[in-house]
């Protein structure tokens, strides 16, 4: 069953100058179609300014298309009727972590959410604890979100949005602004939402090592799906991505460099254990 | 010799409950001319011990000379050190308020008393050296790309002219294109200018394939200090400290230990190219 | 460290005062300043120290906390009793050049200090053992019946909340921004008043920038989690009275009653 649904989605806000008179008009979203199935984990990469945010944005109906249609579980998100069973059932995370955290104690910022939402009292309890424990952040429960690192805090953003019991999570560069300790940490809570509890997840980033676990992976260009395809078909074609401002990650760019002089490797090897094997194949024959 | 530390220390919030020392016994010289690395992660003193180089921060004990002169005598001119020894902070584009993009950059050489025509003239300069296309000199600040804005934060330190010029994490949140770009042109202003680069990051990538040598921080002090070939080769320490050298490094290890003969201290991907297509190449 | 400074000062510990509602707390307090200006002899003040002793005891927060606020309006104090102590018209004791010490003023700039000082340190008891949050819950609270005339009293409420989040944000950014500005050769400190302000230009800009987009980004997360205002919220820690807090209205009445008939007599 496909959560997510976008057909030839455009996008065009105007610019004006400092008068208001109209300058031009910008097409961030350029005919864009998706469809994203129940427990499907998609990346959308792409360089800044590739219109992978504006795209990410349409998904909870924070934008709606100038052109086209998005369903969010079966619902056009540009009817107003549908507009908060669209805002619970695709949850968002934000990059900056310190800009979406509303409370002032990590229990009370999980349970925002579904404060909103008219969640009796006890359950929003539950519902706290169980999004907490599934990022890990329990035992962090009764601190000020201040004294979080940055992918603590991002964990704290992720399980706010779990507890409102979505049907599918849309990350918005979650990563973007955390150090490396921090992104794997918060990649990790990810990958787990999505192994364990088969969470939806749609995870928009511009590092490719995030991306090796997706099942189906977008590559955007300028308002545009550029190529489409499993990690490591995408990661095969090593020019065309380098052409639209993306790196490869380092296995798999040291594979491609050693099969241009010669050595047989396989294409799109992703992982180091993969290239290891593979190339002892190589050495041993 | 540029910049000389002899045991310096600093502690946080000294005589409450809460104080730590957050640089310990840190012994440093920094010649002119090298292009040296820093990591280590968030909370290791790397940030404090950078706000020391440029006086923004006082040590608690020791001392710290610029040019043979001790910067904490009290004749001793903190404003000129402070444009000798340019500091570019994280989000650097964080600190732009000018209506124009030049007349921001004008801001640091302004404020260091010179006349216009010089003040100009060095603007131009570090617009250039920066790499910002010319139609968008007399452009908001507020307008530009991520990039764009970087590179404009990074021109307003350089307007100063400094002898040393510190970044703290200048590729934070910028695309792959973005991250490459910037660091290029950090490389040519040590090559061509012959700046001291201090160059503080979190991506071993970066700081393997551009410095000369690499100082790893540790709960405020200076653990290892060494060129980046031996300074990888402490990689499992690296991991215990929260930190990880290059990919690479582990490919080459793991190559090492699944009984492929190549060299452990290989650090750029050039490098693991090049010695595995030997060490292939020699076995067929 | 900047993160690190509690707002409204509270004081962490575990006691009966601490765990009341803050909606007795907050009655409790206007109920007490409203007796210390009602009070006409001295056995009111007595009773009100005794009151505030007593609860001082219970919060379990050391003196020496409650006395700190004392110091920043110390200054006001003193010119308070000043100006009470000469200006007032009445029957001379001491008379120092032009200025009569009158035996009125004296009993005045008495009651004024005392007053003050009970004042202060009474509201303090009431910061220390409150968390910020659990004040902005109270006022939202018993600020309901406001709403029939149109007062928003929960997006104020709200309001408050969000930004005892953010100042010390707000706070550590300033530093930030202050301290790349004097990497560039700012000068905060020095000149005329005029160029000092001028000198603030380079920091508010950014500063103001940086609010600006935290506030657009946090009203789009805010939206993204189905925030649309007061209308059918739940609570997830509604406030709820106990048999304490009902033991402390109990007690409440009493001083009340007790300072009606102490300090009029």
């Amino acid at each position: 069953m496909s959560i997510i649904k976008a057909k030839n989605v455009i996008f065009e806000y105007i610019r004006r100058d400092e008068e208001g008179n109209v300058e031009g008009i910008n097409t961030a979203v350029n005919n864009v179609s998706l469809d994203v199935k129940q427990g499907e984990f998609v990346a959308i990469l792409g360089h800044n300014g590739s219109g992978k945010s504006t795209l990410a944005k349409h998904l909870n109906a924070i934008l709606y298309p100038t052109e086209g249609t998005v369903w969010v579980d079966g619902k056009d998100t540009s009817d107003d009727s549908h507009l908060w069973d669209i805002r619970q059932n695709a949850g968002m995370v934000f990059q900056n972590p310190d800009n979406q955290i509303i409370g002032q104690v990590v229990e009370e910022d999980v349970g925002f959410g579904p404060e909103n939402m008219g969640v009796p009292t006890r359950e929003i309890w539950e519902r706290v604890e169980e999004s907490l424990k599934a990022v890990g952040m329990y035992k962090y429960r009764k601190h000020s979100p201040n004294r979080l690192s940055g992918g603590q805090k991002q964990r704290v953003s992720i399980a706010g949005v779990l507890a409102m019991h979505p049907k599918c999570i849309v990350l918005d560069e979650p990563t973007a602004m955390l150090d490396p300790g921090g992104r794997k940490e918060v990649i990790r809570a990810i990958r787990a939402l999505n192994d364990v509890e088969g969470m939806t997840v749609i995870l928009i980033t511009h590092y490719m090592e995030e991306i090796i676990h997706a099942d189906r992976v977008f590559v955007m260009d300028d308002g545009k799906v550029a190529m489409e395809g499993t990690p490591k078909e995408i990661f095969s074609r090593v020019e065309e991505l380098k052409a639209l401002r993306l790196d490869v990650p380092c296995v798999t760019l040291l594979a491609y460099e050693l099969q241009k002089r010669g050595i047989p490797l396989p294409a799109g090897i992703l992982t180091g254990e993969e290239f290891v094997e593979a190339l002892q194949t190589v050495y041993k024959g | 010799m540029a910049i000389i530390l002899d045991h310096v220390n600093y502690i946080y919030d000294e005589g409450t409950p809460f104080s730590r020392y957050a640089l310990k016994d840190i012994c440093l010289q920094i010649p002119d001319g090298q292009f040296i690395g820093v990591i280590g992660h968030t909370g290791s003193g790397k940030s404090t011990l950078m706000q020391h180089l440029n006086g923004l921060i006082k040590a608690t004990e020791g001392s710290i000379y610029f040019n043979g002169e001790d910067i904490y005598d009290s004749d001793f001119d903190k404003k000129k050190l402070r444009s000798k020894v340019g500091l570019v902070f994280q989000y650097p584009e964080h600190q732009l308020f000018e209506v124009d993009v030049f007349s921001d950059v004008c801001f640091g050489p302004r404020n260091l008393g010179l006349d216009k025509k010089e003040v100009e003239l060095r603007a131009f300069d570090a617009l250039r050296k920066v790499g910002l296309p010319q139609d968008l000199y007399y452009q908001s600040p507020f307008e530009l790309s991520g990039g764009q804005k970087r590179r404009v934060a990074i021109a307003g330190v350089l307007a100063m002219k400094p002898d040393v010029l510190i970044l703290d994490e200048p590729t934070a949140g910028l695309d792959p294109k973005g991250r490459v770009e910037i660091l290029e042109q950090i490389k040519n202003l040590q090559t061509e200018s012959g700046m001291t680069i201090i160059l503080v990051s979190h991506s071993m990538e970066d700081v393997a394939e551009y410095v000369d040598r690499i100082l790893v921080m540790n709960e405020g002090s200076i653990i290892y200090d060494d060129v980046p070939g031996e300074i990888f080769k402490h990689y499992r320490e690296l991991e215990e400290m929260g930190l990880s050298a290059p990919q690479v490094t582990y490919v080459m290890h793991a190559l090492r230990e699944s009984g492929i003969p190549v060299s452990g201290d290989v650090t750029t991907l050039e490098e693991a190219v090049e010695e595995i297509t030997r060490v292939i190449g020699s076995s067929h | 460290m900047l993160r690190d400074i509690t707002i409204g000062q509270y004081y962490q510990t575990e006691s009966v005062i601490h765990r009341l509602d803050p909606r007795v707390k907050l009655g409790g307090t206007l109920l007490y300043i409203i007796s210390l200006f009602c009070f006409k002899n001295i056995g009111g003040y007595f009773l009100a120290a005794l009151f505030l002793a007593i609860v001082i005891r219970l919060s379990k927060v050391p003196f020496k906390f409650m006395v700190k606020g004392m110091r920043a309006i110390l200054f006001l104090l003193l010119i308070t009793v000043a100006f009470n102590l000469f200006l007032t018209p009445g029957e001379p004791l001491i008379t120092l050049w032009k200025l009569h010490i009158t035996k009125e003023g004296l009993w005045l700039a008495f009651t004024m200090a005392v007053r003050l000082s009970l004042l202060i340190v009474g509201s303090s008891v009431m910061t220390l053992t409150t968390t910020p949050n659990h004040l902005t819950d109270g006022m939202e609270k018993m600020l309901q019946p406001l709403r029939i005339f149109k007062v928003p009293v929960h997006e104020v409420a709200m309001m408050m909340s969000i930004a005892l989040r953010f100042i010390p944000i707000l706070l550590e950014e300033t530093d930030k921004i202050m301290k790349a500005q004097i990497a560039r050769g700012a000068d905060f400190e020095s000149g005329n008043l005029i160029k000092k302000a001028k000198a603030l230009v380079p920091l508010l800009v950014p500063l103001f920038i940086s609010a600006f987009r935290r506030a657009n980004d946090l009203a789009m997360a805010m939206e993204a989690r189905c925030y649309r205002g007061g209308e059918g919220r739940t609570k997830m820690k509604p406030l709820i009275y106990h048999k304490r807090d009902y033991v402390a209205y109990i007690c409440l009445g009493l001083y009340m009653v007790v300072s009606i008939v102490v300090g009029r007599l």
